[in-house]
């Protein structure tokens, strides 16, 4: 039983995968990765809608995995950092030091229209402000909350896969 | 025997072959899990971009960390490959392939285990800490189910080198037995434990508080993290041939002349695929177990490498 359902898996290609428009040939590729990008991810204080759609990219229907993407469990693996949320007082400092950690080169992506600016949240007394007001941004994935299928072809520019 | 041109030539092609074939086993037991989960999955050759873009980085060491933690990396690597370079993997016919024992391959192995532990507690962070304390509790109950599973093996053919206890199987038929079937059991339990594999550690968690082997690895970055992936893939795929070639020695060279090498080549990497697939299926379909249970499942396999002594010396 268990047999036949994993040949039929192995068999089966991703049907659903495919629903998506995805650009045919990146449009840029970092060439020092080489087509691999290894991801660390930071809450800066999100209302948890961009955690939804970035964990539906690596699910099963999106599979930002195939294109050579993968999450990492500590800064020091990662070449990117994806931010989301406005940053708040709290997150501030340790978003900083997880910066610090990560190995050169390392390249910061915000994600969702509050990493950019604040959104809803700009001037709330908890909020130290956008994403690029406190660490250097090297691009940015738009939407409230960002489709999964953008969050995989901006992802997919970096690994040129 | 004295040291052979042939043997060393063995013995320099089962070092790279580890090294190569270690990524590319990493990368298909990854896309036959993504299959099984009904995702296209990255490339098998993804482990080997992963490992160039490493080496190119920037390599960062924790403030108070010392001397054994840039050492580690390179004893994991080194022990994985002397260990391979003396195992009858595509060869029986290695450099001092008659000499060495099993108690002297798993005891350098060993040595790349240590270091790594030794590594994780000199970041002096809470989770490498936590991680090498497991790691330590795990192998202490793998070693002896490993040896004890090889010593019930050596029982019934009366030696301890490991390119005999597999010769044996090539020219003789006696392979089937309570004995060996028991020990290879056993021995199959100790490799998933020790490589880090489910149900024993979860290679693909991101969950801190359930890390074994990738909490001890958290503060390698760049060269330094490639060395650990490449060390522990390699002595990955050395557990699975060994455990190939002493479950199926067939098609493994005799000689060291070419075209037996080659033969030999295509027969360890082949048998270690089927193994691999095998790995990732088995892993799919089952769970992590809890930490507390991992001496039952781990006392269980040591059981049964006793109960395969006992047999190999009753039917003697």
């Amino acid at each position: 039983m268990t047999f036949r359902i994993a040949v039929g898996a192995l068999r089966r290609r991703s049907r659903d995968a495919e629903t998506f428009e995805a650009p045919s040939t990146p449009a840029a590729s970092a060439p020092s990765l080489h087509g691999s990008l290894q991801i660390r991810h930071v809450d800066a204080g999100s209302c948890n809608g961009c955690e939804l759609e970035l964990a539906s990219a690596f699910s099963p229907v999106y599979d930002a995995e195939r294109y050579g993407v993968r999450l990492v469990a500590s800064p020091r693996h990662a070449d990117a950092l994806i931010v989301t949320g406005p940053v708040t007082h709290n997150l501030r400092e340790p978003l900083l030091k997880t910066l610090a950690a990560m190995p050169e080169p390392r390249l910061v992506i915000s994600l969702g229209d509050c990493a950019r600016d604040c959104g809803e949240f700009r001037g709330a007394y908890g909020v130290a402000g956008s994403v690029e007001e406190i660490v250097a941004v090297d691009a940015h994935i738009a939407g409230c909350p960002p489709r999964p299928s953008e969050i995989v072809s901006v992802l997919r520019t970096f690994t040129g896969q | 025997m004295t040291p052979s041109i042939g043997g060393g030539v063995a013995s320099a092609l089962q070092l790279l072959w580890v090294l190569l074939a270690g990524p590319l086993a990493l990368g298909l037991m990854r896309k036959v899990r993504s299959r099984l989960e009904g995702r296209e999955g990255a490339s098998v050759l993804q482990p080997l971009r992963d490992l160039r873009k490493l080496s190119t980085k920037q390599r960062t060491r924790p403030t108070d960390s010392t001397w054994v933690f840039a050492a580690a990396p390179v004893v994991l690597v080194a022990s994985a490959v002397v260990a391979a370079a003396f195992s009858p993997l595509v060869t029986l016919s290695a450099l001092l392939a008659t000499r060495v024992d099993f108690v002297a391959i798993l005891f350098v192995l060993l040595l790349g285990s240590v270091s790594l532990l030794l590594g994780a507690l000199d970041t002096g962070t809470a989770f490498a800490g936590m991680g090498a304390s497991r790691a330590a509790m795990v192998g202490a109950m793998v070693e002896p189910a490993l040896l004890v599973a090889i010593l019930a093996m050596s029982l019934g053919v009366g030696t301890s080198n490991l390119s005999r206890l597999v010769g044996v199987g090539v020219t003789t038929s006696t392979l089937a037995g309570p004995a060996r079937i028991l020990a290879l059991v056993s021995f199959f339990i100790a490799i998933l434990a020790e490589t880090g594999r489910l149900p024993v550690d979860n290679p693909a968690t991101h969950l801190e508080l359930t890390m074994i082997h990738e909490a001890m690895v958290l503060e390698y970055a760049g060269p330094d993290l490639a060395l650990v992936t490449l060390g522990e893939s390699a002595r990955l795929v050395l557990l699975l041939g060994l455990f190939a070639n002493l479950a199926l020695p067939w098609g493994i060279a005799l000689g060291t002349g070419a075209l037996a090498l080659v033969g030999g080549l295509l027969a360890v990497s082949i048998k270690v695929g089927l193994v691999a697939v095998a790995v990732s299926v088995f892993e799919v379909t089952t769970a992590k177990i809890r930490l507390f249970r991992i001496p039952e499942l781990l006392a269980g396999a040591f059981l049964l490498g006793v109960l395969s002594v006992i047999s190999a010396v009753a039917l003697r």
